[in-house]
């Protein structure tokens, strides 16, 4: 349960990217992008962003998640797929080889912030 | 509404400090592994053993984290150097937590720095210590479909010690499973079998070491 420090450090990163920019418009909305294997439970994330947020001057913000796929390579086949985290089966789908090598599912990044028009 | 786009890392503060201790570890030579685990897998009985046993041209210091009390460093005290790091509550060591603790502990001269993390499969995953290597501990009374479970952190780690190979003969654990489990996440992976009761492989641990060291040094070797 360190969903509370990462929605803490959202936070914090937006607060310095709207001191960054200084031209009094508001924030509505931070989007971050979460690999399945960032071990971090997305709706932990927001309960924790949204009590963190409630007491701060950024509120109200909208926290948007976007979940990124666990994703391998086989190299027999050159097959790429996306593993489901349910039931993890990392074999490749096509030619069966189970010993598949990783690409990508760390993901645990601020995307974009969404800010009024002046 | 004005999007502004904002690619950045959210742990990036820790990745920086991580950073900064692998460049000041490359600097003193010293290897630094990270080791994770559940809780009661072993962790602090391996590293009894492995400072106990250390041979007399290599030495060891090691930092050790736990959410509450320093019995793990006062274990370790009896063989070796220790420091610990009390977390205060938070599940997993970061990089700043490290960087501190080394302010209290010298690593000159020293070969490695073991970091005990604190025990939980989950949460230390993410959190780039600045190390050389993960180490997942995993003990055969625990389940064989661990490595399918907690896939996160077999992915980013090189070597799992499979630990209390003295209890294998009185539970229903299945060691060719958990080697293909853990295969079958991270294919490169390599698999030690241990027990701190018995001594075994023991033996094979401190030419894993010696093996990763020599590997280490050669390549900051030309970095430096």
């Amino acid at each position: 349960m360190h969903e509370f420090g990462i929605a803490n450090s959202i936070i914090d990163a937006v607060s310095v990217e709207v001191a960054r920019i200084d031209n009094g418009a508001r924030v509505v909305k931070v989007a971050v992008k979460i690999g399945d294997l960032s071990g971090v439970d997305a709706e932990a994330l927001r309960f924790s962003f949204n009590a963190i947020v409630a007491d701060t001057d950024l509120a109200p913000l909208e926290l948007e998640i976007e979940r990124l796929p666990h994703r391998r390579r086989c190299g027999d086949c050159s097959n790429e797929f996306d593993v489901d985290t349910t039931v993890f089966d990392a074999a490749c789908p096509v030619c069966g080889n189970v010993y598949t090598e990783f690409l990508a599912g760390y993901e645990l990044d601020i995307d974009y912030l969404e800010l009024e028009e002046l | 509404m004005k999007r502004v786009p904002l690619k950045q890392k959210v742990l990036n503060e820790n990745d920086r400090i991580a950073q900064k201790l692998r460049a000041l570890f490359a600097r003193q030579r010293i290897l630094a592994l990270n080791f994770v685990s559940s809780p009661g897998s072993g962790k602090t009985s391996l590293l009894e053993q492995t400072l106990m046993r250390m041979p007399d041209d290599l030495s060891a210091v090691v930092l050790t984290g736990d959410i509450a009390t320093d019995k793990d460093a006062e274990r370790l005290l009896r063989y070796g150097t220790a420091k610990q790091i009390t977390t205060g509550g938070s599940c997993h060591l970061d990089a700043r937590m490290v960087d501190k603790g080394l302010e209290e502990l010298s690593i000159e001269n020293m070969d490695f720095l073991f970091i005990e993390n604190v025990g939980n499969l989950v949460c230390p995953a993410g959190f780039d210590l600045g190390e050389d290597a993960k180490i997942v501990l995993l003990s055969v009374t625990e389940g064989d479909d661990k490595p399918l479970k907690y896939p996160n952190i077999i992915v980013r780690s090189d070597l799992v010690i499979l630990n209390k190979m003295d209890l294998l003969p009185y539970v229903p654990f299945d060691e060719q499973a958990v080697l293909t489990n853990a295969r079958r996440v991270n294919p490169r992976i390599e698999i030690l079998k241990t027990s701190c009761t018995s001594g075994e492989g023991i033996d094979d641990w401190f030419r894993w070491l010696r093996r990763r060291l020599e590997t280490f040094r050669s390549r900051v070797q030309e970095l430096n």
